[in-house]
């Protein structure tokens, strides 16, 4: 799986992509590197399906470039299948045909006019890896969605392709496949340092399997970066909202001594970290599991939280094993606790609280509106 | 109500001592439907592959041309086919009228466009995933092409066994092509209008007989591939239910 001197093995420059007058895909401009799991994250319709489409060359951009492995991929149908072989897909929708699970797992290496036993052998290595062997002479119609999947999964790998492209893989799928499959993934990962985009809509998915994040949104990368960027230090609000940070409120910086700021919301004021001025608008994006909270009696406890702010309960909604509390400051501001610790303080509303942040738990960016 | 029974009777008696004339139309009958398929087939799959996968201006029309051609009227080919074949016509060097082989190409062209048309359809209804699927699995456009329609097995099938049933049951091109000639060109359908116009009903009722079987048999092996087309197939087919 050499990368015959190039640092990247895809790199995509002022990509689009129109239907009619609406743009798909805008100005994409994106790098991947060999041997990353690099993740497109975005909300349903963003545009993602359309950009791996693209990637895997069963599409055309309607402009821009995309280099794979240093080659233009805007060559002769005789180029792009041979850089296509390179590749494998496995589709939102898993799409088996009709014939054996071995059969269907065979398609990738009979194309490529591998000799009969070559594929034999290959074909059992493959299903050993997503754990189907079993089912190997099963009619692949018959299997169920996580199963059939996983043939995706293993008709793609037995290729032992350089990229490997999976659009939504568990987005059909039960917690329990879920899991199986996002084993699987990082198996593959380990294994064979396949060089991996994934897509998802499901962020905690993004955090959990990605090196590299790219956000997708409306057809545009609004951001790209490392777990710890994209979900401590969104851009934007809309990323923000969308990584799961509740709380974005509006503030005005009020003093800066050297990085440590304090910030005025409404009549509450926060410590944070940042290097904005003075008199600068601001919005302070808090992620809900940073905000812990201790019930109100007596005095402040002294801790090395910075900002601790009395409040009260205005809303408590379930949410898996954590609790999602609302608390009204004259602002709302959403905590997640477990349950746990929602009954050790049985917590309820109406009830007057203590919610302590971090000053370096705080995001601060530059209020543009 | 005497005729009817009494040409029951007949009719059992003839087809149980299989009587020589009997089964020598029937066979006539069999091969020159059976080959007429054939053919059809294997000019109707290429063909309606290249549409199915080819854009083209009027690709709309044509294909609702090819639907309207399934009911062409069988009397209309035997028109158009002996004026082509007939001494004086253009193919007429051939000397294919009043032959099997006449009535082997009048039944083609008549089936011609069902099957190209079911194809189409056939292939159209594989799912675009599918294809999809091959593509990114490395296929060339012909293995693409080739795998479709092996995916569309079942539906081409059952396209063919329909056109196979339109064929041995048509009497118009038969007639007018073959001409009913007793030992060379008589078959099932000619001959069961011919006797019926003699009287000879018990003939005519053995003859419908065997039509009707044939046309169960057909009926059978339909829904044994349509069946093929659910998970159940071995077990229609008295195999294994894995």
């Amino acid at each position: 799986m050499g990368t015959r001197g190039s640092a990247l093995l895809i790199r995509i420059s002022g990509l689009f992509r129109r239907a009619g007058t609406r743009n798909i895909l805008d100005a994409i401009d994106l790098e991947i590197r060999p041997g990353e799991i690099f993740t497109l994250i975005g909300p349903s319709g963003s545009g993602k399906t359309s950009l791996l489409r693209i990637i895997d060359l069963l599409d055309n951009p309607t402009a821009g470039k995309i280099f794979f492995d240093g080659t233009d991929t805007a060559a002769t149908n005789q180029i792009r299948l041979s850089i296509r072989r390179r590749m494998a897909m496995v589709f939102q929708k898993p799409s088996v045909l009709n014939t054996t699970v071995a059969g269907n797992v065979a398609f990738g290496l009979k194309f490529r006019g591998v000799e009969k036993i070559e594929i034999g052998t290959r074909v059992r290595e493959a299903l050993d890896i997503v754990g189907l062997s079993h089912l190997s002479d099963r009619r692949a119609v018959t299997l169920s969605g996580g199963e059939m999947q996983r043939v995706a999964i293993a008709r793609a790998l037995v290729t032992r392709p350089e990229l490997l492209i999976l659009d939504e893989p568990t987005a059909n799928l039960d917690p329990v496949n879920t899991e199986m499959i996002e084993n699987l993934i990082r198996r593959i990962h380990q294994h064979f340092h396949t060089t991996i985009i994934l897509s998802t809509h499901d962020m905690i998915q993004g955090q959990r399997l990605a090196d590299r994040i790219a956000v997708i949104m409306g057809g545009r990368i609004v951001q790209v970066g490392s777990i710890q960027d994209i979900f401590y230090h969104p851009q934007n609000k809309d990323i923000a909202r969308f990584v799961g940070i509740d709380t974005i409120v509006k503030g005005i910086v009020e003093s800066n001594d050297g990085g440590h700021a304090k910030i005025s919301v409404g009549t509450a004021v926060f410590e944070v970290i940042t290097s904005s001025k003075p008199g600068t608008p601001v919005s302070l994006f808090i992620r809900p599991e940073e905000v812990t909270l201790a019930v109100k009696d007596g005095d402040l406890p002294k801790t090395s939280v910075r900002n601790q702010l009395a409040g009260t309960i205005i809303k408590m909604v379930p949410f898996g094993p954590f609790i999602r509390v609302t608390i009204d400051f004259g602002f709302p501001l959403t905590s997640l606790v477990t349950r746990r610790s929602s009954d050790e303080l049985s917590l309820g509303v109406g009830m007057a609280v203590i919610a302590g942040v971090k000053a370096t738990a705080i995001h601060v960016i530059p209020d543009s509106e | 109500m005497s005729t009817i029974t009494s040409g029951i009777s007949q009719a059992i008696h003839l087809i149980v001592t299989l009587n020589p004339d009997v089964m020598q139309i029937a066979a006539l009958s069999l091969y020159v439907s059976l080959i007429a398929t054939i053919l059809a087939a294997c000019m109707s799959i290429p063909l309606g592959a290249f549409i199915h996968f080819h854009d083209f201006a009027g690709k709309r029309v044509l294909i609702v041309l090819i639907q309207t051609l399934y009911s062409v009227p069988t009397v209309v080919v035997g028109l158009v086919i002996y004026l082509l074949i007939s001494r004086s016509g253009p193919l007429g060097f051939f000397g294919l009228l009043w032959t099997p082989e006449g009535m082997i190409l009048g039944q083609t062209v008549l089936i011609v466009p069902i099957t190209t048309g079911l194809v189409i359809s056939a292939l159209g209804s594989i799912d675009k995933n599918i294809s999809d699927t091959l593509v990114s699995l490395g296929a060339t456009g012909f293995q693409k092409v080739v795998q479709i329609i092996k995916e569309a097995r079942y539906a081409i099938l059952s396209t063919v066994v329909l056109a196979f049933g339109r064929a041995i049951s048509e009497v118009g091109v038969a007639m007018m092509i073959g001409g009913n000639i007793l030992g060379q060109t008589r078959v099932l359908t000619t001959t069961i209008a011919l006797q019926t116009g003699l009287g000879d009903f018990g003939f005519s009722i053995a003859l419908g007989i065997i039509l009707l079987v044939i046309s169960l048999i057909v009926v059978v092996i339909m829904n044994l591939i349509t069946a093929g087309l659910s998970f159940d197939s071995q077990w229609v087919l008295g195999g294994p239910r894995s």
